[in-house]
């Protein structure tokens, strides 16, 4: 038996704040990949504390629903899964390489847990962000023409959260799909607020690498790119700034393709997830491809 | 024949006996041999048992459920369900009776509710305590056990609830008609881990952490409520308790002390199920806490008539009960009514909202 749990962070105050969560849990559920799927948090429940207690299976893939290595996935979820002898050393990662680790956990002894690295530096996220442009413009090819802004914190928290930004920006750029593709951040330069500057196309896809929507995604950033003056009034999408149209994508958590990531992270940890990367892949597509309409 | 005892006389064949909850069959050389509290068969034939097994038919389905349907996949289920129909407390002939009615047990703020039909086949109906004595026809029916992570989202106003043992869980709805496993799906997405951690209080193994390890292991921007610890005292805790583990406000029976030695001295409540150390909103409001606890009190001086001094206590009482929208809009008799408190305020504040004009800082 082998089980998948999701950890991700949640939220005292904001309701949506796990539904990507259960929404990408639910996903993994349907294709049948694992004979159990749970999810855990840090500010609801199952805390990351007991969510193992709640698995049956003996052989337990654990993936973080977080962007980045760092403070969480390093130190909060190993400590709160009571993880035996973690050391983020075993890790061996760059601050974006860390696959999975695979130790015990002292509260259910007899489990084998696989603790994997973030969904957020996995290659596949890659796609995910390209698949929210796909899904925000609607339109299954969208690049040639437009710009792409993948937007991040700072380093001011983290510096790998910027290194996550980083990567994808340039694998994104190094598929020549988009006309300009840029990493843009919250809490410096180059700043999301200038967006239009960065940019020649006249229309640019903004992507936030978030896994949920919440504070930031949806009045901060928003509010920053003058797409209004206040989130509370809404904003089109797209809306012209600037002479640019601003398809703005919201968190790319959201986005159903993260299921994917999830099960690829725990497919490289060893789990048998048979053909349930293709199935997810296809079924979280919300446009429809050129020639199959 | 039914497939119960089909399957009963094949498990027999293969095993040489089976036992569930007072009746054992097992396979001699003389025969088949059939035990229960109240009667003994012994000789039988594999005809005469399948005959007499037919007149203990609570027998045979009772064994079948226990050992086909539940199994002993997980302990943590079985040993819920089991004391769900109170199988370790009651003989099956007891329990049959008793469960043709419907046996009810109250979880947190649910009821669950099994019985069985004349298949000997157990049916779950789960819903709100305060929806007990309502027709299952006036209530929302659901069927899916991860339903109850919507019904647990937000409570009967509509405000989203942060901690799923609030005890202020949304009744209406029900689930008329789970099986066992899907019952005790539901029961741990309304209340996470709840089962887990009742079954190792019950076997003696839970792994309480109290305030002080709790508080210990915290780091960012939750270490700081270590400082809040200082010398042999705990009181500062005992209000943390009482503000939010009360039982009033989370249905979890709060096992966690100040540490291994030192007692709280609040009560930790009635809850069917335990907490096993402070949760992430304790946490989070503490370290709220510890930062308004470092402040020096301060004497300010404020002229009230004793109805207004009164009042202002009204206040308080209605907020930390959450009775404000019990209170009604002409009850001006109650202090907490919202005129009564606007009148408060147009004649006690100045514009600065200062209770009598008092700066709260020195200026
Ligand atoms: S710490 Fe208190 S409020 Fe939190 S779950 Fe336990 S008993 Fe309830």
């Amino acid at each position: 038996m082998q089980a998948l749990v999701i950890v991700a962070h949640g939220s005292h105050l904001n309701p949506d704040s796990s539904t990507p969560t259960y929404d990408h849990a639910d996903t993994i559920r349907e294709v049948g990949a694992f004979d159990e799927v749970r999810t855990g948090f840090w500010k609801e429940e199952p805390s990351i504390r007991e969510v193992l207690r709640t698995v049956e299976a003996d052989e337990v893939y654990v993936v973080p629903l977080f962007i980045s290595e760092g403070y969480f996935t390093e130190q909060v979820i190993p400590r709160e899964l009571h993880l035996d002898g973690w050391d983020v050393a075993d890790w061996d990662s760059d601050g974006l390489s860390a696959s999975h680790v695979t130790l015990t956990a002292t509260d259910v002894p007899d489990k084998t847990v696989h603790y994997c690295g973030p969904v957020g530096t996995h290659e596949a996220m890659t796609d995910v962000i390209v698949r929210r442009a796909e899904t925000v413009t609607g339109d299954p090819n969208v690049g040639s023409g437009f710009g792409l802004a993948v937007v991040g914190h700072g380093t001011e928290r983290n510096e790998n959260s910027a290194k996550a930004i980083e990567y994808h920006a340039d694998r994104i750029r190094d598929m020549d799909r988009f006309d300009e593709v840029q990493a843009l951040y919250m809490d410096e330069e180059p700043e999301v607020d200038d967006v239009t500057d960065y940019f020649e196309s006249d229309d640019v896809v903004v992507v936030p690498l978030f896994v949920a929507d919440g504070f930031h995604t949806q009045e901060d950033i928003p509010e920053d790119m003058g797409l209004t003056d206040d989130y509370r009034d809404g904003y089109e999408i797209p809306t012209v700034v600037d002479g640019h149209r601003i398809w703005y994508a919201g968190a790319v958590g959201t986005e159903g393709l993260m299921a994917d990531v999830v099960l690829e992270r725990a497919a490289d940890a060893g789990a048998d997830v048979g053909d349930a990367l293709e199935v997810v892949r296809e079924r979280t597509r919300t446009t429809e491809l050129a020639g199959e309409q | 024949m039914s497939h119960h005892t089909d399957a009963l006389v094949a498990a027999v064949e293969s095993d040489g006996e089976v036992a569930q909850d007072g009746l054992t069959v097992s396979q001699h050389d003389d025969g088949y041999r059939l035990e229960t509290p109240e009667t003994r068969h012994d000789g039988l034939s594999e005809d005469e048992l399948t005959e007499a097994l037919a007149d203990h038919d609570d027998y045979v389905t009772n064994w079948y459920f226990w050992t086909t349907v539940v199994g002993e996949s997980s302990p943590q289920r079985r040993a819920y369900l089991r004391w769900v129909e109170g199988a370790d407390d009651l003989s099956v002939s007891e329990r049959y009776e008793a469960l043709r009615d419907g046996v009810h047990r109250e979880w947190g703020q649910l009821l669950v509710t099994v019985s069985v039909d004349d298949h000997g086949e157990r049916s779950y109906d789960l819903r709100h305590v305060d929806d007990a004595g309502t027709d299952a026809e006036e209530l929302d029916p659901y069927h899916e056990p991860l339903a109850a992570r919507q019904l647990a989202t937000y409570d009967e106003k509509g405000r989203y609830r942060p901690l799923k043992t609030g005890a202020n869980l949304a009744g209406g709805w029900v689930f008329p008609e789970l099986d066992a496993r899907d019952l005790v799906e539901a029961v741990g997405t309304f209340y996470p881990a709840s089962v887990p951690n009742w079954y190792r209080e019950q076997n003696g193994s839970l792994d309480v952490e109290h305030w002080e390890d709790t508080i210990g292991r915290q780091t960012g921007m939750y270490s700081v409520i270590d400082t809040w610890n200082r010398g042999d005292g705990h009181e500062h805790v005992d209000w943390v308790a009482e503000a939010c583990c009360d039982d009033s406000q989370c249905v979890k029976r709060r096992e966690w002390q100040y540490n291994d030695e030192t007692d709280l001295d609040v009560d930790g409540g009635d809850g069917a199920f335990p907490c096993r150390e402070p949760c992430s909103l304790v946490i989070a409001a503490s370290r709220k806490w510890t930062r308004l606890e470092g402040e020096e009190t301060k004497t300010y001086e404020f002229e009230l008539t004793p109805s207004e001094k009164q009042q202002v206590e009204d206040i308080i009482e209605a907020v930390a009960d959450d009775r404000i929208d019990d209170i009604r809009e002409a009850d001006v008799y109650e202090g907490a009514n919202r005129y009564r408190t606007r009148f408060l305020r147009a004649k006690l504040f100045d514009d600065d909202g200062n209770l009598c004009g008092v700066p709260t800082d020195d200026e």
